[in-house]
């Protein structure tokens, strides 16, 4: 009985159901024969172009240079030629100096143990390691390297790239993505900008070192966060600076900043290339410097991995780092002792913390124009060459940094020079200052 | 040199490129053919013949239905006991090993988010003992590799200090056998280790200029045929720092569909706009020239600053060479600039290892930009980027890696000298020549017995990489296996690096192997190959006849390293 109400309620049902159902059908197949028979069109074809007139576009269209002409006295034309190895004692273009440009603190370029290590691993492995870390890339002076420096900087891993500038360029984007969002120093190297422009998240940049913009710059992150809950708990935030500033010589406050991370839920990326084997009691590097503890982390490259005789001079290094902890105190007293000996140079002021090995010597007062810095500075440069002190200008690529520093000269303190160098290449200085800054 | 006999097929032979039944010499079909002819003799830069050298075949057979069907499946699978693996661990049946947040960041926002990972998680780490093999001895012909065991199916590893001595090696990017740690030949870079140390530690502009560097920079410039040449510490920075330098916002990069990720990233990082074109196509790279000239940039039709088109040499992970005379053809015509990217194919091809504008006959000076790399043929690292000498002088200066980044270590720098001067006979030996031939007759060999056999590989035939299809992923990872456990060591790409249903195995040909390993290899690839039903190719060769038959015993004694 129930079956046979069923089956007639259906039979109500069906004749209406069909109309309502034709008409929309109907109009559908409309819709379908009128886009199979409407015209196409591509939206960057300019169809309305006869193949004559393409041809004279052809013809007229004239190319910038690939490249721009460059003038002979640009100032990054000119090389400083060094003969021989870039050593204590230097050879800059045919003058013997005592070398206070290359980033050697330590002193291990001309290290009589590294080198050895160098030379075995060299008639162990050859030169070239002939494939990337996936494809056979991997050697066993790799894995120990990284185990080494895992051990060395207290994280659970540490993974090594070919080349110091690719390291931060691609350890940023493999972390941040598009739609992250990090907050920068403005005083960060360029190779963390190719990064974060690599990453395609939104870069937000604070004041150097200053903890009170960043805070409010996160504040206003949060506020944006309340307003959109689902987004904020996917979208990852990233803090990126630098232990030891390279463009400004000063040392980040770390302890200021690991607060913030977690009122803020922030992750910290901190860039060492300067701190390393610098700051810290064991050379530990900004964190051991302020004691703090470090997170893991991990990273991919596409790249032929280091060449195994650098690996293992590496390694060696990490011995000669780990065996004797005082080289540290020395280059430290060293830094003060040049600080100390350039501060009153006229017409110049020095720029960093005393324990900062890597030093910048800026003009006090610009004459306004970059290009005239420049070239005084420069002056003062060939000055202390041809006195045997070898400097070097700071370099940039000007139209390409996102806060280009001031013009200033680089000054590089390492535990080889003795204080009869180092007052010998204040007073050099102070000479070439007063002659030439007049 | 005539190449052109065609294999006889049965009607499923199927080439991608062209549309054309047959590639029977390279970039003859398309309509350019005549004017190539003609400018290729007025030149006079090629050889004194005037014969065109090149005439390599390049094949891409498309392997039956089955096998892409198959293909499928095999994901649908893995995908599906994926699913259920997270659900198990979810539930917490199954134990997560995954990278975990400490405690005190637990609600921090994650840094990996569950689904980016599935693939990681779920295929990759399943089977990645096939890649990161460690290795503890010279990357030549032969090598030994570290034994690792997993307790926990590849999560960790461990080292059992045990080493799989002898492995043929297959994999490293060794063409003209420079990866060698001979004395003698390695005398002047010990010197240099000694006398400078290993590194410079500062950059060209600042103080780190030697004089070796720029000694570096005559002979590579010398050796390309070319007025100046900069080189680099890293071959991937190279792109990725020297492209922006030369284009910008406003000019237009046509990038090949398979080029490298270092280009990709170089041209993303120089804020051009950047068009793509078909693999190799030439068709399709004037469709996109003429579009570009004729409408000029999006929504303003200003005309491009620039246009630039960006190939490679050998692309290695297909095997094809560029179809340079074409494209030199077609940038004249349009007025655009050329960059060639030869990180595999110089040293590699051409008769004295110029690379591919020797192989091709071209003079090197139609090319804006040339670069390559110093990993693959001359066994040390870094890069060069070579063409006028505007061109270089302002790469000097403007360059990204040249200002911020330290130069190249001096005992390498001693490598490629030596490994140049070597190729170029300039050492008094004929070794560089010798290595050269060695190598292409290598290429052809091994090319033609795989071929035989019945697998199916790509590319061109005179390129010394080889792609062998092996499709299916349960397939690779046995290869890659079961070749280990036979001494062989290779080399197995997948998903990510190639399309989903074409994963294969890459050989890379080396001047240093001798006719024994290669003809271990091919023994082992054979019995591997009919185990594992590998051999999907649907032409038959007539094949060459037998060499005198090698007995078992030959084919499985042990390959000492060289040991000079």
């Amino acid at each position: 009985m129930s079956q046979l109400a069923m089956d007639l309620e259906c039979a109500n049902f069906s004749p209406q159901a069909p109309a309502y159902h034709l008409i929309l059908e109907g109009i559908l197949i409309l819709w379908i024969v009128r886009l199979l028979f409407s015209k196409t069109y591509k939206l960057q074809e300019r169809s309305d172009l006869t193949e004559k007139e393409k041809e004279d576009l052809i013809e007229e269209w004239q190319p910038e240079p690939l490249v721009p002409p460059v003038s002979k006295d640009h100032p990054s034309m000119n090389y400083d030629i060094v003969s021989g190895p870039p050593s204590h004692n230097i050879v800059v273009n045919g003058k013997q100096c005592i070398n206070f440009a290359s980033f050697n603190f330590l002193g291990l370029l001309d290290n009589e143990r590294v080198k050895q290590k160098a030379l075995a691993s060299l008639k162990k492995y050859g030169v070239g390691t002939c494939g990337p870390r996936g494809f056979y890339g991997t050697f066993d002076v790799h894995l120990e390297l990284e185990d080494r420096l895992a051990k060395f900087m207290r994280t659970e891993e540490a993974i090594i790239y070919s080349y110091g500038f690719a390291t931060i360029a691609s350890a940023i984007p493999a972390y941040s993505k598009r739609g992250d969002i990090v907050f920068v120093d403005e005083a960060a190297c360029f190779s963390i900008q190719k990064g974060l422009q690599a990453s395609r998240s939104f870069i937000k940049y604070f004041k150097h070192n200053d903890m009170e913009d960043l805070e409010r710059l996160l504040k206003e992150q949060e506020i944006e966060d309340q307003k959109n809950p689902r987004k904020a708990r996917v979208t990852r935030r990233f803090v990126v600076v630098e232990g030891l500033y390279i463009n400004t010589a000063d040392v980040c406050p770390l302890p200021a900043l690991v607060k913030l991370k977690y009122k803020y839920k922030v992750r910290i990326f901190l860039e060492e290339s300067m701190s390393f084997g610098v700051l810290g009691e064991h050379g530990r590097g900004v964190t051991e410097h302020f004691g703090v503890n470090r997170l893991s982390g991990q990273g991919y490259c596409f790249s032929a991995s280091l060449p195994p005789m650098l690996a293992a001079a590496a390694i060696e290094a990490l011995n000669i780092m780990e065996e004797d902890p005082d080289i540290f105190s020395v280059l430290r007293e060293k830094c003060e002792q040049v600080h100390k000996a350039l501060q009153g140079t006229p017409g110049m002021k020095v720029l960093g913390e005393s324990y900062a090995p890597a030093l910048h010597l800026q003009l006090e007062s610009s004459s306004g124009s970059r290009e005239t810095d420049v070239r005084m500075l420069r002056r003062i440069v060939d000055y202390c060459l041809e006195k045997q002190i070898a400097l070097t200008l700071a370099r940039y690529l000007d139209k390409e940094e996102r806060f280009l520093p001031p013009p200033s000269i680089r000054v590089v303190v390492t535990v080889e020079q003795t204080k009869e160098d180092i007052d010998r290449a204040a007073s050099c200085i102070r000479e070439a200052a007063l002659s030439i800054l007049k | 040199m005539g190449r052109t006999t065609t294999p006889v097929t049965n009607g499923k032979l199927k080439i991608q490129m062209n549309g054309n039944n047959f590639k029977s010499a390279v970039c003859q079909k398309n309509g350019y053919d005549n004017k190539l002819q003609i400018n290729g003799r007025a030149n006079g830069t090629g050889p004194p013949s005037g014969k065109r050298l090149f005439q390599g075949q390049e094949s891409f057979e498309q392997a039956p239905m089955y096998v892409a069907v198959m293909t499928y499946l095999g994901f649908g699978l893995v995908t599906l006991f994926g699913y259920f693996r997270d659900f198990l661990r979810a539930v917490g049946l199954e134990k997560c090993h995954i990278a975990k947040e400490r405690d005190e960041q637990k609600d921090f926002v994650p840094l990996y988010q569950d689904f980016e990972n599935f693939y990681t998680r779920n295929l990759y780490m399943r089977v990645r003992d096939n890649w990161n093999r460690p290795i503890c001895s010279l990357p030549g012909p032969v090598f030994d590799v570290m034994e690792r065991v997993s307790p926990d199916y590849n999560w960790t590893f461990r080292l059992t200090g045990k080493t799989i001595p002898n492995v043929i090696n297959m994999g490293s990017y060794n063409y003209l056998g420079f990866a060698e740690n001979n004395v003698d030949f390695l005398k002047t870079v010990a010197e240099r280790v000694q006398q400078y140390g290993l590194g410079v530690c500062s950059t060209r502009q600042e103080m780190g200029n030697l004089g070796i560097h720029q000694e570096l920079e005559e002979l590579v410039a010398e050796f390309l045929g070319v007025e100046s040449a900069m080189v680099l510490g890293m071959g991937f920075a190279t792109n990725s720092t020297n492209i922006p330098a030369l284009v910008g916002k406003g000019c237009l990069i046509l990038s090949d569909e398979l080029n490298h990720t270092s280009l990709i990233l170089g041209a993303r990082l120089s804020g051009a706009t950047i068009r793509v074109f078909k693999h190799n196509n030439m068709q399709s790279l004037e469709r996109v020239l003429r579009d570009a000239v004729c409408s000029g940039q999006p929504h303003t039709h200003r005309p491009w600053k620039k246009i630039m088109i960006m190939v490679e040499g050998i692309y290695s992970m297909e095997g094809s060479v560029v179809c340079l005379p074409d494209i030199v053809a077609l940038k004249k015509k349009y007025k655009a600039y050329l960059y060639l990217d030869e990180a595999h194919s110089i040293g590699a091809v051409g008769p004295t290892g110029r690379g591919v504008t020797e192989l091709f006959g071209l003079d090197p000076s139609d090319v804006d930009v040339l670069m390559g790399t110093f990993t693959k043929s001359f066994g040390a690292a870094g890069g060069y980027i070579a063409g006028k000498k505007e061109l270089v002088d302002y790469l000097r200066s403007h360059s990204h890696s040249a200002v911020y980044a330290s130069a190249m270590s001096p005992p390498v720098t001693e490598q490629i000298l030596r490994a140049m001067r070597c190729i170029m006979g300039l050492d008094g030996t004929t070794i560089g020549q010798t290595r050269v031939h060695r190598l292409a007759e290598n290429t052809r060999y091994f090319r033609s017995r795989l071929q035989e056999m019945g697998f199916i590989i790509y590319g061109n035939d005179d390129s010394p990489v080889i792609p062998l299809l092996l499709y299916m992923p349960g397939k690779v990872v046995a290869f890659s296996r079961a070749m280990l456990r036979r001494k062989v060591g290779v080399v197995v790409v997948g998903f990510p690096a190639t399309p989903i249903t074409e994963a294969r195995a890459r050989f890379c040909l080396s001047a240093a192997h001798t006719k024994e390993m290669l003809d271990k290899v091919l023994f082992d690839l054979n019995e591997v190959g009919d185990e594992l039903c590998l051999k999907f190719s649907q032409r038959k060769y007539t094949s060459r006849p037998k060499e005198q038959h090698h007995n078992n015993n030959d084919l499985n004694k042990d390959f000492k390293q060289d040991s000079l």
